[in-house]
């Protein structure tokens, strides 16, 4: 049997009038990877972002329906918005670090959790790195500006950066779609590696990434979700007509 | 195929000319009045006509009075508006839902920069010395301490004249700050003071300081709203008074005295002059510190601009 994460029931979103999730309902398994496909429009960001309240954030949104995760309901009112993000970790579509030091980016999510020790602070920076698989690019310039960092190894440290706050979940939203192919190749790696310790859940617009790297796809259309099983299931002998046309290329 | 020849775009050439012309000019007439007062305005420099009184009905001495009224009136006026403006602003741009009513404010403080300055000298005369100021006297018992027109309200009233430009820049700033930023430290489990905090203040920092240093520029060049609050058309003691604490003393700016202003200053030996062939060298003089004084603070602001742009470029 195996462990599920995060349980979605009856899920639906509204953007003021405009209904962009309808009825959602899925279990997401622990330490497995989970693919969002679709169409673009089709609400799979949108659900990414509903799994750590960041559609919070956007005025006129209105969420109904009940997520939980390892039991609890995030969606409760007593719930500590900000203790929910750090514990599930983002990882967003454009590289986002912030326009100061590579060490600095990765403390800054320890720091604002109240870790002061430098010590400590330095021995999460070695951690991430290494976990990220950027170490060793990075390990003699950690004061310099992490912009000066190419593109690739931008994206790579988000992900360290997401690490550093200990999440169990991390949520990644297309996060290579601005990526060249070899620096790809390496986020997908890195996304195989760190399956063994968090729960990843991936929107991509890729259909092959989403072949390579998932065990479980989910395919969006239109705000539902329409199918919803093992990647060499969605991928090879797809249950839905519509998934069928879409994996296969045939619209999208 | 044909290819035609070029044909000659003569309304293109005539609206060219036309712009040049009018570039020109401008160029031309910045560079006479700017010229005269260098020219005119050089030779009276030095330390003594920086540091002295004005003597003989100003007709000899220096702006020293008024070059330190100008300073410490601007001091103050920073003192009062940035704190102001700035925390006006994140509320407006960080926390402030766009509604109605905020729009609104948004509009007012747009329009308040459009204010003639006049108004804001009846507007500090009204609010600031008759209303706080006479009721401040009556209630801390200090005779005719507050009711006057005094350096603190000359500050109060041009802070308020300047409040719009520290609002406008500082939001223009916040804004400037990219939303992936704030999604990335929301992301990582910040609170939204957190976020503003050790996101957004850091990356708007240069932006405000240049509001603010345009706004002592501007606060500084004023004439019309100071004529009723307290600037003094000839003032050789300095608006200050000692700070007397357990046996110590330190020198302060007594922000209820009246005082000199540059600007003022200038007015005054331009209008009031009994003698205006002695005068016209001295004001020449004074008007050239004004200018370089505003120009070396819009130069700081430049720079600011530069380095921020440099900063945001790399994004």
């Amino acid at each position: 049997m195996k462990e599920i994460k995060i349980v979605v029931k009856d899920l639906n979103l509204f953007y003021g009038d405009k209904q962009a999730l309808k009825n959602i309902t899925l279990d997401i398994l622990a330490k497995r990877v989970t693919a969002f496909i679709g169409p673009s429009g089709c609400g799979k960001s949108t659900f990414l972002r509903v799994l750590n309240r960041m559609n919070d954030l956007i005025d006129n949104v209105k969420t109904k329906g009940e997520v939980f995760i390892d039991g609890v309901n995030i969606y409760d009112k007593s719930l500590d918005i900000v203790n929910l993000r750090k514990n599930v970790g983002m990882v967003f579509q454009k590289s986002n670090l912030f326009p100061k030091t590579i060490y600095e980016n990765i403390v800054y999510g320890p720091k604002i959790n109240g870790i002061r020790d430098k010590k400590f602070l330095d021995e999460i920076v070695e951690k991430t790195l290494n976990q990220a698989a950027i170490w060793d690019e990075v390990k003699d310039r950690l004061n310099e500006n992490a912009l000066s960092l190419s593109g690739g190894q931008q994206q790579r440290l988000c992900i360290a950066r997401a690490l550093a706050v200990e999440p169990e979940i991390i949520l990644m939203d297309e996060p290579a779609s601005a990526l060249d192919p070899i620096s790809t190749a390496k986020i997908e790696e890195l996304i195989h590696d760190l399956k063994k310790e968090y729960t990843i859940v991936i929107v991509t617009h890729n259909m092959q990434q989403a072949a390579r790297v998932s065990d479980q796809t989910a395919f969006f259309y239109l705000g539902e979700l329409i199918e919803y099983d093992k990647t060499t299931t969605i991928f090879t002998n797809p249950g839905n007509k519509q998934t069928e046309d879409y994996v296969t290329g045939r619209f999208g | 195929m044909e290819l035609k020849k070029r044909k000659k775009d003569f309304s293109g050439a005539i609206f060219l000319g036309i712009v040049r012309l009018m570039f020109f000019f401008l160029v031309f007439v910045l560079i006479l009045l700017l010229g005269k007062i260098f020219i005119e305005g050089i030779g009276v420099i030095s330390l003594e006509f920086l540091i002295d009184s004005p003597k003989n009905n100003m007709t000899e001495g220096g702006i020293g009075p008024a070059i330190f009224g100008t300073i410490a009136v601007t001091l103050l006026m920073v003192i009062f508006t940035v704190p102001l403006g700035v925390f006006s602003a994140i509320y407006l741009n960080e926390y402030a839902k766009d509604t109605f009513f905020t729009r609104i404010i948004r509009t007012s403080i747009n329009n308040l920069a459009g204010v003639p300055s006049i108004v804001f000298g009846l507007f500090g005369l009204g609010f600031f010395i008759l209303f706080i100021g006479k009721n401040l006297d009556e209630i801390l018992q200090t005779g005719l301490l507050f009711g006057q027109p005094a350096l603190l309200w000359a500050s109060a009233t041009l802070a308020v004249l300047v409040l719009p430009i520290v609002i406008v820049s500082t939001l223009e700033a916040l804004n400037s700050v990219p939303k992936s930023h704030r999604d990335a430290s929301y992301g990582l489990g910040a609170t939204k003071w957190q976020t503003t905090k050790n996101v957004v203040l850091p990356q708007a920092r240069p932006g405000i300081l240049t509001g603010t240093i345009l706004a002592i520029s501007r606060g500084a060049g004023e004439t019309a709203p100071i004529l009723f609050l307290g600037a003094a058309f000839f003032l050789p003691n300095l608006p200050i008074a000692d700070l007397c604490i357990g046996g110590y003393c330190i020198p302060m700016i007594n922000p209820t005295e009246q005082f000199m202003y540059l600007a003022y200053h200038i007015f005054i030996m331009a209008t009031q002059s009994s003698n205006p062939t002695k005068t016209l060298p001295l004001q020449y003089g004074s008007t050239l510190v004004l200018i370089v004084l505003t120009f070396l603070l819009n130069i700081t602001a430049i720079i600011f601009r530069y380095r921020f742009r440099k900063i945001l470029g790399r994004l």
